[in-house]
């Protein structure tokens, strides 16, 4: 064996490379970045989520007002024109008897007067109470008609009031029907009808529209147009709208119409009547702000995001890295100074060593001497018998000497972790061999307690040897002269062997027994560099083993070190 | 030459080493005889006459430093030169201070040692040093 055999502090890379497992710091990194990138965003989000929510109410409220405004004052300029016709209606009624209204010349002089004060009047008719009309003033010929079973004519002898649909009829243009019923002095009564051109409501419903997109018509009861739309078409098509709710207050709906447009629907009940006033406006126009705003909200928080992760990314990484590097500087300089803790534990051995190994060559020094002494200083040959048990003695010393020197090498090589299966006991003995001479000449009594069957365990054999010889090191330090120190094993469960230590020396005070396995901990002023039991331990955790250890001022000292007696787990 | 022969007593617990020790020195007309153990010596000394002692300074037992004590106790004048392995200084400087006539380092040199004992045992044998 040459120097170059003994392992350097630099050798043990792929022991580090276990320590360092790159999965290890891959969860660090992806835990690092997670907590740090929720603790940036997630109030970046809720910010964003609040503002997003508050500009909407703003943006919403300010454009609902106008158009539910609109809507109302449309359905009250609605409602009053329809009431005034039908005010009219009762006035004459009120007015005139049903004897004066059976004269054609009279209504027809009625309805002149009508349409100049109020207009949109087509024609009139009065109906007995047999539903027959029995005047009829107008560009039509409809005298002596029946109308008994038209509903409209039901409604108005049952509620005294009544507005048609808009519908074509014979004019073949859009118009609707106003009626009220009057109760006569003799216990009977007649209906007056008249026909109103629709064109006077479109006017009024197209003057509610105040934007080139936006939209005003009347509906039906079945959603079908009673004015022209600019965008759902003529009169009497269908509205492509879902069924809007019923209310006679204005009210507000986002909705996606027939043709697939996002609107916004303002709309309200006309009293008295079956039509819905409904104002629309497209979405993207009136919250043409809005969606400004949205999109830059968003921009800015999509920025943010990108930018916060970035950030957290490069520094987490950083960090890892950082940290990663300061555990391989710490594992390097950890396995150096287990190596130095070795050394060193050798070097406190190497007096006893030297005298050891010196006997056995002083030996072989006086055999040799003699040997030739008896050669040089005799008359005669020797005894072959002299002879041979000289040589026989130096020989013998030879084997000693290489044993101690390779006791000691063999201690010193194993710096690489391997497996193997030990014997505890021997492994135990082998250690004590290198202090056997230290305890003879200082009259130590080393006793051993070890179990019948063989305490066999799969580790590591240079890293026990050291753990023991630093504790057995320590009980030889611990006892004076004629001291007396105790090795065993037993079974400490069904998977594991417990070794100990005992020593009757000093003792660890109660105050250092908590500081023992600390790093540079010592009380062996200048003499001790405090990492020999911080490596002790490190080594016995490494291993997979626990360490312990109790002690009394004056009494004594025992470790115990129990160890899995299957290979540690890495 | 035996009754004129300085008596030096070997004491070294490798007995091996004794016995090799003791035979060269005959050979050099020393009367040596040898024991492996401190107390074996101090027992020797009691009965055998002697004029020097060489004393291994490690033993197992009574150690060299507690024998030379209790020699020069008894008595002073009985010349003792210690056998030392390397690095014991410290029971070096002891043991001179506890009145050892010289030390040496093993391995020994034998002519070293008949030389140191011959000066040691000057002081019985003023004939013998005229020589």
């Amino acid at each position: 064996m040459s120097l170059e055999d003994l392992p350097s502090p630099g050798a043990p890379e792929r022991d580090l490379d276990s320590l360092i497992s790159q999965g290890r710091y891959r969860r660090l990194f992806l835990t690092v970045l997670i907590a740090v990138s929720v603790v940036a965003v997630v109030p970046l989000l809720i910010m964003t989520g609040v503002n997003y929510y508050q500009y909407r109410q703003a943006f919403r409220s300010e454009v609902s007002r106008p158009m539910v405004g609109l809507a109302t004052s449309g359905k009250q300029g609605l409602e009053s024109f329809l009431d005034e016709r039908l005010s009219a209606l009762e006035l004459v009624v009120r007015e005139c008897t049903y004897e004066e209204l059976q004269d054609p010349v009279r209504l027809g002089r009625l309805l002149v007067n009508m349409k100049q004060a109020f207009g949109g009047f087509v024609d009139f008719g009065v109906l007995d109470d047999k539903g027959v009309q029995i005047t009829y003033a107008g560009p039509f010929e409809l005298e002596g008609r029946s109308y008994e079973s038209a509903p409209w004519y039901r409604q108005v002898a049952q509620h005294g009031t009544y507005v048609s649909d808009v519908f074509m009829g014979y004019r073949n243009a859009p118009h609707f029907v106003v009626a009220v019923e009057h109760d006569t002095d003799t216990g009977h009564f007649f209906v007056l009808r008249a026909t109103i051109d629709s064109e006077v409501i479109n006017r009024l419903v197209a003057s509610l529209v105040t934007q080139p997109s936006a939209d005003a018509f009347l509906v039906n009861q079945d959603g079908i147009l009673q004015t022209p739309s600019r965008r759902y078409g003529a009169a009497l098509d269908s509205a492509p709208l879902p069924r809007l709710a019923a209310g006679s207050q204005a009210t507000l709906s986002e909705i996606t119409d027939g043709r697939g447009e996002d609107v916004i629907v303002s709309h309200a009940q006309i009293e008295h009547s079956p039509f819905t006033l409904v104002l629309v406006s497209p979405q993207g126009e009136l919250l043409a702000g809005w969606i400004t705003l949205r999109r830059n909200l968003l921009i800015f928080l999509g920025v943010s995001v990108v930018l916060i992760l970035a950030v957290v990314s490069v520094g987490a990484r950083h960090m890892v890295n950082r940290y990663r590097e300061a555990d391989m500087l710490r594992a390097t300089a950890y396995h150096k100074m287990e190596y130095t803790n070795k050394m060193a534990a050798l070097g406190r051995l190497s007096a006893g060593v030297a005298h050891e190994i010196n006997n056995p060559i002083s030996i072989i020094n006086e055999k040799a001497g003699l040997l030739k002494d008896l050669l040089l200083m005799s008359r005669e040959m020797p005894p072959r018998d002299k002879l041979t048990e000289l040589v026989d003695s130096v020989l013998r010393s030879a084997d000693r000497c290489g044993s101690i020197t390779h006791r000691l090498l063999g201690f010193a090589k194993h710096m690489e972790v391997r497996r193997e299966t030990i014997d505890l006991d021997s492994l135990l003995i082998d250690v004590l061999g290198f202090l056997e001479k230290e305890a003879a000449y200082r009259n130590i009594e080393v006793t051993f307690a070890f179990p019948e069957t063989p305490p066999r365990i799969v580790s590591d054999r240079g890293q026990l040897q050291q753990v023991f010889l630093n504790i057995i090191n320590n009980a030889f330090a611990a006892v004076d002269d004629h001291g007396r120190i105790e090795i065993g094993v037993r079974e400490a469960d069904g998977e594991r062997w417990a070794a100990w230590i005992e020593d009757n020396g000093v003792g660890i005070a109660e105050e250092h027994l908590a500081h023992i396995f600390d790093p540079f901990f010592t009380t062996k002023k200048g003499a001790g560099t405090g990492l020999g039991l911080s490596i002790t331990y490190g080594i016995v955790q490494k291993l997979g083993g626990e360490i312990a250890v109790q002690s009394t001022v004056g009494e004594g000292t025992r470790f115990t070190v129990t160890l899995p007696k299957g290979p540690a787990e890495e | 030459m035996a009754t004129d022969a300085l008596r030096v007593l070997i004491v070294d617990d490798e007995e091996e080493l004794v016995s090799a020790l003791v035979e060269r020195l005959q050979l050099r007309g020393f009367d040596a005889r040898g024991v492996t153990t401190g107390a074996e010596a101090l027992a020797d000394l009691e009965t055998t006459a002697c004029d020097v002692v060489v004393l291994d300074v490690k033993m197992p037992g009574l150690g060299g430093l507690e024998v030379i004590k209790r020699i020069k106790r008894e008595r002073p004048e009985l010349e003792v030169v210690l056998l030392t392995g390397l690095g014991s200084s410290g029971s070096v400087e002891e043991g001179m201070e506890a009145g050892a006539f010289e030390f040496l380092m093993k391995p020994v040199k034998i002519d070293d040692l008949a030389r140191i004992l011959r000066s040691a045992g000057h002081g019985r044998d003023v004939e013998e040093a005229e020589e």
